[in-house]
């Protein structure tokens, strides 16, 4: 079975021959192979670290047709992983530069090019243009609106997501198997994961798992190879591990279930539950929190970031509690003292007072705004933030 | 022989960075409450407030998925491997 149609057959060139003779003497390829391949049209959604790798092996093995959606532009720290650009992108679109290099790579490859974020309103309009998509997005809305959107119009999703030194990897096809909601029917609530923009990614991960992504899309075009439908891929880098569990259709799925509920792309920042207004939480700018530690009063600042990140940026006076570790020693707080949370940025320490709230700690909280970054930046500019 | 019990990385932030475990129990209930107990703050990342299994968190016994076998009720014997696989949404994208 390939999800390319058969009537597509139009000789390879002498070029195309010499080109991807490694693929046509692969009996599973072959000439009949390539052809689907450069029929083939695959939507990559998000040029990042998993998109980009994706890309650049998919325009290699010869698919004629690449669309990628990104609505960002490169930046310096985005080259660890995301091999398809280089120095001279940064600040230029990602699709732009990506098209460039894929270009350079596949002369006779068509590239679309989608500078926006996909969201309810076009994701329809778009993928329906594309035979599969590569799922290399970077937060749950976008992965439920990719999933929903193809079971919808009928299109398998190669999904991958990572976290640190690990990774996850299937092919949700509901045609044939589970989606991503028969996974997971609902996302962690915005409150209770800090996202990944604080975390750090070892840049190989996501291109093991992009070149998987590949690797799945180019079988699903190819036909007649076993893939990743109804299986979880579960990969640890550090390690060097790979596990594998079965995935089951949930027959009572919203969407893809006997009896779908869900039968047109929803509002997914509301089910993400992104749109529900946050408790308020007092904050501090650098400045205040200065004056506040020269006033004098019962102060403890709370250095909630790992030992290994605190030593490269050192904050003098605090006491350090890594985030994962607050509700167990809600003991060691005093009620009667200000706490001041601190972290990089001043997400993490803004996540981490709403874990005491939850956990019902009463005592006064404050956030420092824009973390030791912004403390940095205000103090001693000329220091390097990390 | 125990059970073995695999945490990821997402998880292992509220365990004092702890991922294999070995433990004694009957049920996967067991486990999890164990964990919920042993780490609070783990617990809002394994289970809801009336105590079912939070919809995020998939729970797989020897590769197998536990919403086929009987969820939490699930019956587990020693030497069986049980791994918790949370939802992740990281792409590598953003700095
Ligand atoms: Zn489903």
């Amino acid at each position: 079975m390939t999800i390319i149609s058969s009537n597509i057959r139009r000789d390879l060139s002498s070029d195309e021959v010499t080109r991807f003779s490694r693929q046509l003497l692969l009996e599973e390829i072959g000439v009949a192979g390539q052809e689907r391949l450069r029929a083939a049209r695959v939507l990559i959604v998000g040029v990042g670290g998993l998109g980009a790798p994706a890309a650049i092996y998919l325009a290699a093995a010869g698919v004629g047709t690449l669309g990628l959606v990104d609505a960002d532009e490169v930046e310096a720290s985005n080259l660890q992983r995301q091999i398809i650009y280089g120095y001279k992108d940064i600040d230029r679109p990602k699709v732009a530069s990506a098209a460039d290099r894929l270009k350079d790579l596949s002369p006779d490859i068509k590239v679309d090019t989608w500078n926006l974020r996909l969201d309810s309103r076009n994701a329809k309009k778009i993928i329906e243009g594309y035979d599969v998509v590569v799922d290399g997005t970077d937060n749950f809305p976008t992965r439920y609106l990719i999933s929903d959107a193809c079971v919808l119009l009928g299109k398998p999703n190669v999904y991958a997501s990572i976290l640190r030194f690990e990774g996850q990897v299937s092919v949700f096809d509901a045609r044939n198997g589970p989606c991503y909601r028969c996974l997971y029917p609902a996302p962690p609530p915005p409150g209770l994961v800090p996202s990944c923009g604080e975390g750090g990614v070892m840049g190989v991960l996501p291109g093991v798992l992009g070149c998987i992504q590949a690797n799945e899309a180019i079988k699903l075009i190819v036909g007649g190879a076993p893939g990743l439908t109804g299986r979880l891929l579960l990969f640890d880098a550090w390690n060097m591990t790979f596990n594998e569990v079965a995935l089951e259709k949930d027959l009572d799925c919203p969407i893809c279930g006997r009896n779908p509920t869900v039968t047109e792309l929803i509002d997914y920042e509301d089910f993400c539950g992104l749109s529900e207004p946050e408790t308020k939480i007092q904050s501090l700018s650098p400045t205040e929190l200065k004056e506040k530690l020269a006033g004098g009063g019962p102060l403890q600042i709370i250095d909630i970031r790992e030992p290994h990140e605190r030593s490269l940026f050192k904050f003098e006076g605090t006491k350090p509690i890594p985030f994962g570790q607050l509700v167990r020693r809600i003991e060691e707080f005093d009620p009667k003292t200000d706490l001041v949370f601190i972290c990089k940025i001043g997400l993490r320490s803004a996540f981490a007072i709403r874990t005491l709230q939850r956990a019902g700690y009463q005592g006064p909280m404050y956030n420092l705004d824009g973390g030791v970054n912004a403390w940095t930046r205000r103090f001693n500019p000329a220091m390097v933030i990390y | 022989m125990p059970i073995i019990v695999k945490l990821p990385a997402a998880l292992r932030t509220y365990t004092g960075h702890k991922g294999d475990m070995h433990l004694e129990a009957a049920t996967v209930g067991d486990i999890i409450n164990h964990l919920a107990e042993t780490w609070p703050d783990l617990k809002p990342h394994l289970l809801d407030e009336d105590g079912s299994l939070r919809s995020f968190v998939s729970v797989f016994v020897d590769g197998r998925s536990i919403k086929s076998t009987g969820g939490l009720a699930t019956v587990i014997s020693d030497g069986q491997t049980v791994t918790l696989v949370p939802a992740i949404a990281g792409g590598g994208t953003n700095s």
